[in-house]
């Protein structure tokens, strides 16, 4: 039996957690933002604050290793996003442009920033990255036990999912942000103080962007390159959708994601000739195609950009 | 005994109008005090600043005898005084459980921890509700008990209810205040802002009643006549409204309707079923129903904003409808008087030819609209929005009417406004029929449907039913709470 | 959905838009001093690269200022009615694939017919470009946001995929096309690389300015993103229809530019055709308050600000990119003053009513 040749398994084994790396920048974007939607606001911002948040571990990474990254990749986001939170909830701005623009500012400032640190040569490959940590016993599982040894940060982004679910859902915080989203007239008359709840979820959304940026860099690629987010901030907008703004639907999603990707570089580790660009169009595709299929209307939270 | 709630000489200005002026309100516990005034009178603003949603320009609030400054309603609540909202303040896509917890900031931790506290609250005051409903699924009735439920588990002994039976059928209204009387009966202090003499009257203890933002009168309720609070109300005695009488009733039907079934706006509530009426021109009708019973639906079908499901509907061309919500439905308030008028004529306006348009024609033909209905505005280049209430209604009307229509169709056409206006609205209506056309209208208020329309029809869960002529009051409120069945 | 209030220009909003501009530019020195550049010598060369000489100015600036002009007023068609179509780009790129392969299949065609052809081309592939998210919105309620940003790496994606495949040039080396053939490129203006798109743009300006202003379907699209509600129950308006039109004209105009730019600028098509028209040219639009006769200005402008850029990174050595900070500051300061504007004309009454 074909299936059951060491090779093929040991491939599957890798393809799977490669799968599983590459969806955890769009997995922690994601609940970012689901926590933000919840609130009501829709972020477009979100893929600067990963591109800010890549950069701010790039430069954090090569002067103190990437723990140091990681914390500066998570403060540059926020920062971006403490704009975009200040221009919108407070001067009251059109949510959806100011994300485009923020997300602008974050392209030419990570750019000019970049040049000037790192010159034309740019940082290379000589930044210190997250190392792959293996699970005790579980790693060792044929197969799919290489799921299971990853760098610390993908850790974190699934550690993210059951917590996010807690606090939504089993705190009156949670309550009174779901309000905010869903009637905030109403959560105002109940006390809630609307703008304060969604300033900090931006804010957490912000610090969540920048670590998935961080992760992008520190434990996936290994290095920063100009505009190398490439659109993965609204992926994890679209994932936010399909997974139904809710923290296991997102995470289910971002999966599905990070498979499809993994599948375009086993068929060109295979050497079927199919141009990568197909591939490249996938994700945005198929994003388009859940979207027509998740009855959208009946689970948005009812005030989401309505500001 | 100490006052449960004193306020005293309240001031309140928004802009250039005084909404209230040295207003004093006294409120003692165990008892229903209800506060009557006109649409505009201020009784919900000075409700709102008792509980701590406005906050007054001078005077005290004083609550069991402390002086306060409440500048929230958390604070209110913490104090004791909680208000239940006319329109409904709370998430409608939430359970009704979650509801509760959020207003009375339950701690969410352990699903059975706060589903215990929703049964002791239940216990303690004999009203249930099902906590896992969604609200925005429930009934009328029933949402209001979940606004009962929130205000009494953050502990207020203070209820203040805004309108409670505004949307309500009568014998629901009756269940409801009975309800208000038993919990004033339990201890709390309780005020009842109305403007219904007859409710007023029948379960109050007390009535003050409030006209253009000050306190005119204040006494205990037994001995007191309708007319007397209707004279303190409009600060003259009442007049009789005698509605002109329609010309030129009758001919081929302006409105023929044969087994119409309109699906649910929002996909919520019944929708229409199988309804067959006819309308004939010169004919004022009014609609009795509760909100949500399919009313909306048989408008918005007739005025073409909406495909009906099934069923033969024939209407006389011009038809213009009246929205319910004129601020976000019938008008656009950030255009001018004259883009609305625009928005409201459509393709047949004088002004467009081949599609282009002349404005200034459109000018001309606004300022002169305005100025016969009398619109108050700074001209028709004024934004909507710096209109009243009633000027934007009776600029509304006047576009409406302005196209000559041979059928109108209105939903709540005197919504929120005070007696003089309502009555402006209606008269204007009828002058509609007399002109020609075939009017059908909803009201909430069945006792405005009596005193105006020519004849009734009622929709409850989606049936319609002719009301026979000489049908009581009473039995035409019982006729709205049972769907299909004939009048007793 | 809140956006922006279409209402008369006050002085009000030229003050805030030369605000915007000033703030920007302000931001953008400040920025540059502390990065230890020389701010002044760096605004300079801005300026230079962008008006210093008529040749800058003609071959440059107002060369780049036509896919700006004719994408912006596609965003205003689009924003009008309350359609955010972010895809521009995208819509330009197909415009661009679709004019390309024309322009390389009209041999023996005359000058006029060809010229006319590439950019009806254009037209029709950014018309089905934007036709996906358009439908997408009416037939599952997809928000035009995602769809058309979405589609924006798709075309990006199918660019890359023709010039290295189908379209490549004939001898299979670079990542680009063949050059069109002589006759389907836009005509210069004598002395110039200016080409004729520029007078198109022009007419468009002026086509648009009329619609919006003087016909009943103008005031439509004003009423349909301004309050939908209102529009479809006071009106009698189709507002799903007329967001969709909107939508699909938008990106007719976006194709239309990815067309003259191959036409007139660089008769084949390759990567990075766009250095981002689509997204700039929504600051085009904002600034100008979605006015089309302003846009033909604010066009030009963020055309000398992006070319100046490049002279500024040649001259000054600063890197081009930061010229999106600018663009960016002036979309925020735009709407912050739009926010302030909108929040005097309808104050939410605060429960006067009693």
């Amino acid at each position: 039996m074909m299936l059951a040749e060491p090779g093929v398994l040991a491939l599957v084994g890798s393809f799977a957690a490669a799968a599983v790396r590459i969806s955890s920048p769009l997995l922690i974007a994601a609940i970012g933002e689901t926590v933000v939607e919840r609130s009501g606001v829709i972020n477009l911002g979100l893929e600067g604050a990963m591109l800010a948040g890549a950069l701010a571990a790039a430069i954090g990474g090569s002067i103190e290793g990437p723990w140091f990254g990681l914390v500066l990749a998570a403060g540059a986001g926020l920062a971006l996003m403490a704009l975009f939170a200040g221009v919108t909830i407070w001067l009251g701005a059109d949510q959806i442009i100011a994300g485009t623009a923020v997300t602008l500012a974050a392209i030419g400032l990570t750019g000019g920033l970049y040049r000037l640190i790192y010159g034309a040569g740019g940082v290379g490959l000589s930044l210190p990255t997250f190392s792959a940590v293996s699970v005790p016993v579980l790693s060792r599982v044929p197969v799919l036990g290489p799921i299971l040894q990853q760098p610390v940060p993908v850790y974190l982004g699934f550690l993210s999912v059951p917590l996010v679910w807690l606090f939504l859902f089993r705190s009156r915080f949670g309550l009174a942000l779901r309000a905010a989203g869903e009637a905030p007239d109403a959560a105002r008359t109940a006390g809630v103080p609307v703008r304060w709840y969604r300033t900090a979820a931006i804010l957490f959304g912000g610090a969540m962007g920048g670590l998935a940026g961080a992760t992008l860099v520190l434990a996936q690629v290994g290095t920063f390159a100009e505009r190398m987010t490439a659109g993965r901030g609204f992926v994890a907008i679209a994932i936010v959708v399909l997974g139904r703004w809710h923290p296991f639907g997102a995470l289910a999603a971002a999966l599905l994601f990070g498979l499809l990707t993994a599948l375009q570089f086993l068929f060109q580790a295979s050497g079927i000739a199919i141009p990568y660009q197909w591939f490249l169009m996938l994700p945005y595709a198929l994003t388009l195609l859940a979207l027509a299929l998740v009855r959208r209307r009946v689970a948005a939270p009812a005030a989401l950009a309505k500001g | 005994m100490t006052a449960a709630l004193e306020l005293r000489s309240i001031s309140k200005r928004f802009g250039p109008i005084q909404a209230l002026e040295g207003a004093d309100f006294v409120l003692q516990p165990g008892e229903v005090h209800a506060l009557l005034g006109e649409n505009g009178a201020g009784k919900s603003t000075l409700m709102n600043i008792a509980a701590g949603i406005l906050r007054p320009d001078r005077g005290e609030v004083v609550v069991k005898g402390v002086s306060l400054r409440l500048d929230s309603p958390r604070n209110a609540a913490r104090h004791g005084v909680g208000m239940v909202h006319q329109h409904f303040s709370s998430v409608p896509a939430f359970t009704a459980l979650e509801n509760v917890a959020l207003a009375a900031r339950w701690p969410m931790t352990s699903p059975r921890v706060v589903r215990g506290k929703l049964e002791e609250l239940t216990r303690r005051t004999g009203l249930a509700i099902d906590p896992d409903a969604r609200t925005e699924s429930l009934s009328v009735i029933l949402r209001q008990r979940i606004e009962i439920l929130k205000a009494l588990a953050t502990d207020a002994s203070i209820l203040l209810f805004d309108e409670p039976t505004g949307t309500l059928a009568p014998p629901d209204a009756l269940d409801l205040l009975r309800v208000i009387r038993d919990l004033a009966a339990r201890g709390s202090a309780v005020v009842l802002i109305t403007h219904r003499l007859d409710e007023a009257l029948a379960h109050a203890d007390r009535v003050t009643v409030l006209r253009r933002g000050k306190v005119v009168f204040t006494s205990p309720a037994p001995g007191l006549s309708e007319d007397q609070l209707a004279s303190h109300m409009l600060g003259h005695p009442p007049e009789s409204t005698s509605s002109p009488v329609s010309a030129a009733v009758g001919g081929p039907p302006a409105i023929q309707v044969d087994r119409l079934s309109v699906p649910p706006l929002g996909g919520r509530g019944p929708g229409l079923r199988d309804a067959s009426f006819h309308i004939v021109p010169g004919e004022v009708v009014g609609l009795a129903a509760v909100e949500g019973s399919g009313q909306n639906e048989l408008l918005r079908a007739l005025a073409g904003l909406i495909r009906p499901g099934s069923g033969v509907v024939h209407v006389q061309a011009p038809v213009a409808f009246v929205p319910e919500d004129r601020t976000t439905e019938g008008l656009i308030q950030e255009f001018s008087l004259a883009d609305n008028m625009i928005l409201g004529f459509g393709t047949s306006a004088p002004w467009i030819r081949h599609g282009v348009l002349a404005p200034d024609l459109c000018e001309r033909l606004t300022a002169e609209l305005i100025e016969e209905h009398q619109v108050h505005s700074s001209g028709p280049l004024a934004r909507a929005a710096t209109l009243s209430g009633g000027n934007q209604q009776r600029f509304i009307l006047a576009r409406a009417l302005a196209q000559k229509p041979r059928v109108l169709l209105a939903e709540q056409p005197a919504r929120g406004l005070d007696i003089q206006a309502s009555r402006d609205v209606y008269q204007r209506l009828r002058l509609a029929a007399g002109a020609g056309a075939a009017v059908l209208l909803h009201a909430n208020d069945l006792d405005e449907l009596l005193g105006w329309c020519d004849r009734l029809m009622v929709v409850a869960g989606g049936y319609l039913q002719v009301v026979p002529p000489g049908t009581g009051r009473d039995a035409i409120g019982r006729m709205m709470l049972a769907p299909g069945s004939s009048p007793s | 959905m809140t956006m922006l209030s279409v209402t008369r220009r006050g002085l009000g909003d030229w003050v805030a838009s030369l605000a915007a501009v000033l703030a920007g530019l302000a931001i953008l020195a400040l920025g540059l001093s502390v990065a230890g550049y020389d701010a002044a010598g760096a605004l300079a060369a801005l300026w230079h690269g962008a008006f210093g000489s008529w040749y800058a100015f003609t071959s440059a600036t107002l060369v780049r200022a036509i896919p700006l002009i004719t994408i912006g007023l596609g965003i205003a068609l689009a924003f009008r009615a309350g359609a955010l179509n972010i895809g521009a780009e995208g819509q330009f790129y197909a415009g661009a694939i679709l004019a390309t392969w024309t322009g390389l299949h009209l041999q023996g065609w005359p000058r006029f017919p060809a010229v006319v052809m590439v950019l009806l081309a254009g037209v029709v592939g950014g018309g089905l470009w934007s036709l996906v998210p358009a439908w997408l919105k009416r037939r599952y309620g997809v928000l035009e946001v995602i769809s058309t940003l979405m589609l924006n790496f798709v075309a990006e994606a199918l660019t890359s995929l023709m010039v290295q495949g189908p379209l490549q040039e004939a001898r299979g080396v670079y990542p680009q096309s063949d050059s069109i053939v002589a006759a389907a490129r836009l005509p210069l203006i004598p002395g110039t690389r200016l080409h004729w798109g520029f007078a198109l743009s022009l007419f468009l300006a002026a086509l648009l300015w009329f619609l919006f202003r003087r016909t009943l379907w103008g005031f439509q699209l004003r009423a349909t993103g301004t309050n939908p509600r209102a529009a479809r129950v006071s009106g009698r308006i189709n507002v799903g229809a007329v967001a969709a039109a909107a939508l699909i004209g938008s990106g007719m105009l976006a194709g239309l530019a990815g067309s003259m730019e191959v036409s007139g600028v660089s008769y084949a098509l390759f990567q990075s055709l766009s250095p981002g028209y689509g997204f700039t040219a929504i600051a085009v639009a904002l600034l100008a308050r979605l006015d089309p006769r302003v846009i033909v200005l604010t066009g030009v402008l963020f055309a000398a600000l992006e070319t100046g850029a490049a002279g500024m990174q040649r001259d000054a050595g600063v890197p081009a990119v930061v010229v999106y900070v600018v663009e960016a500051v002036i979309i925020l300061v735009v709407l912050v003053a739009d926010a302030g504007a909108r929040r005097r004309a309808a104050p939410v009454p605060e429960g006067a009513a009693a």
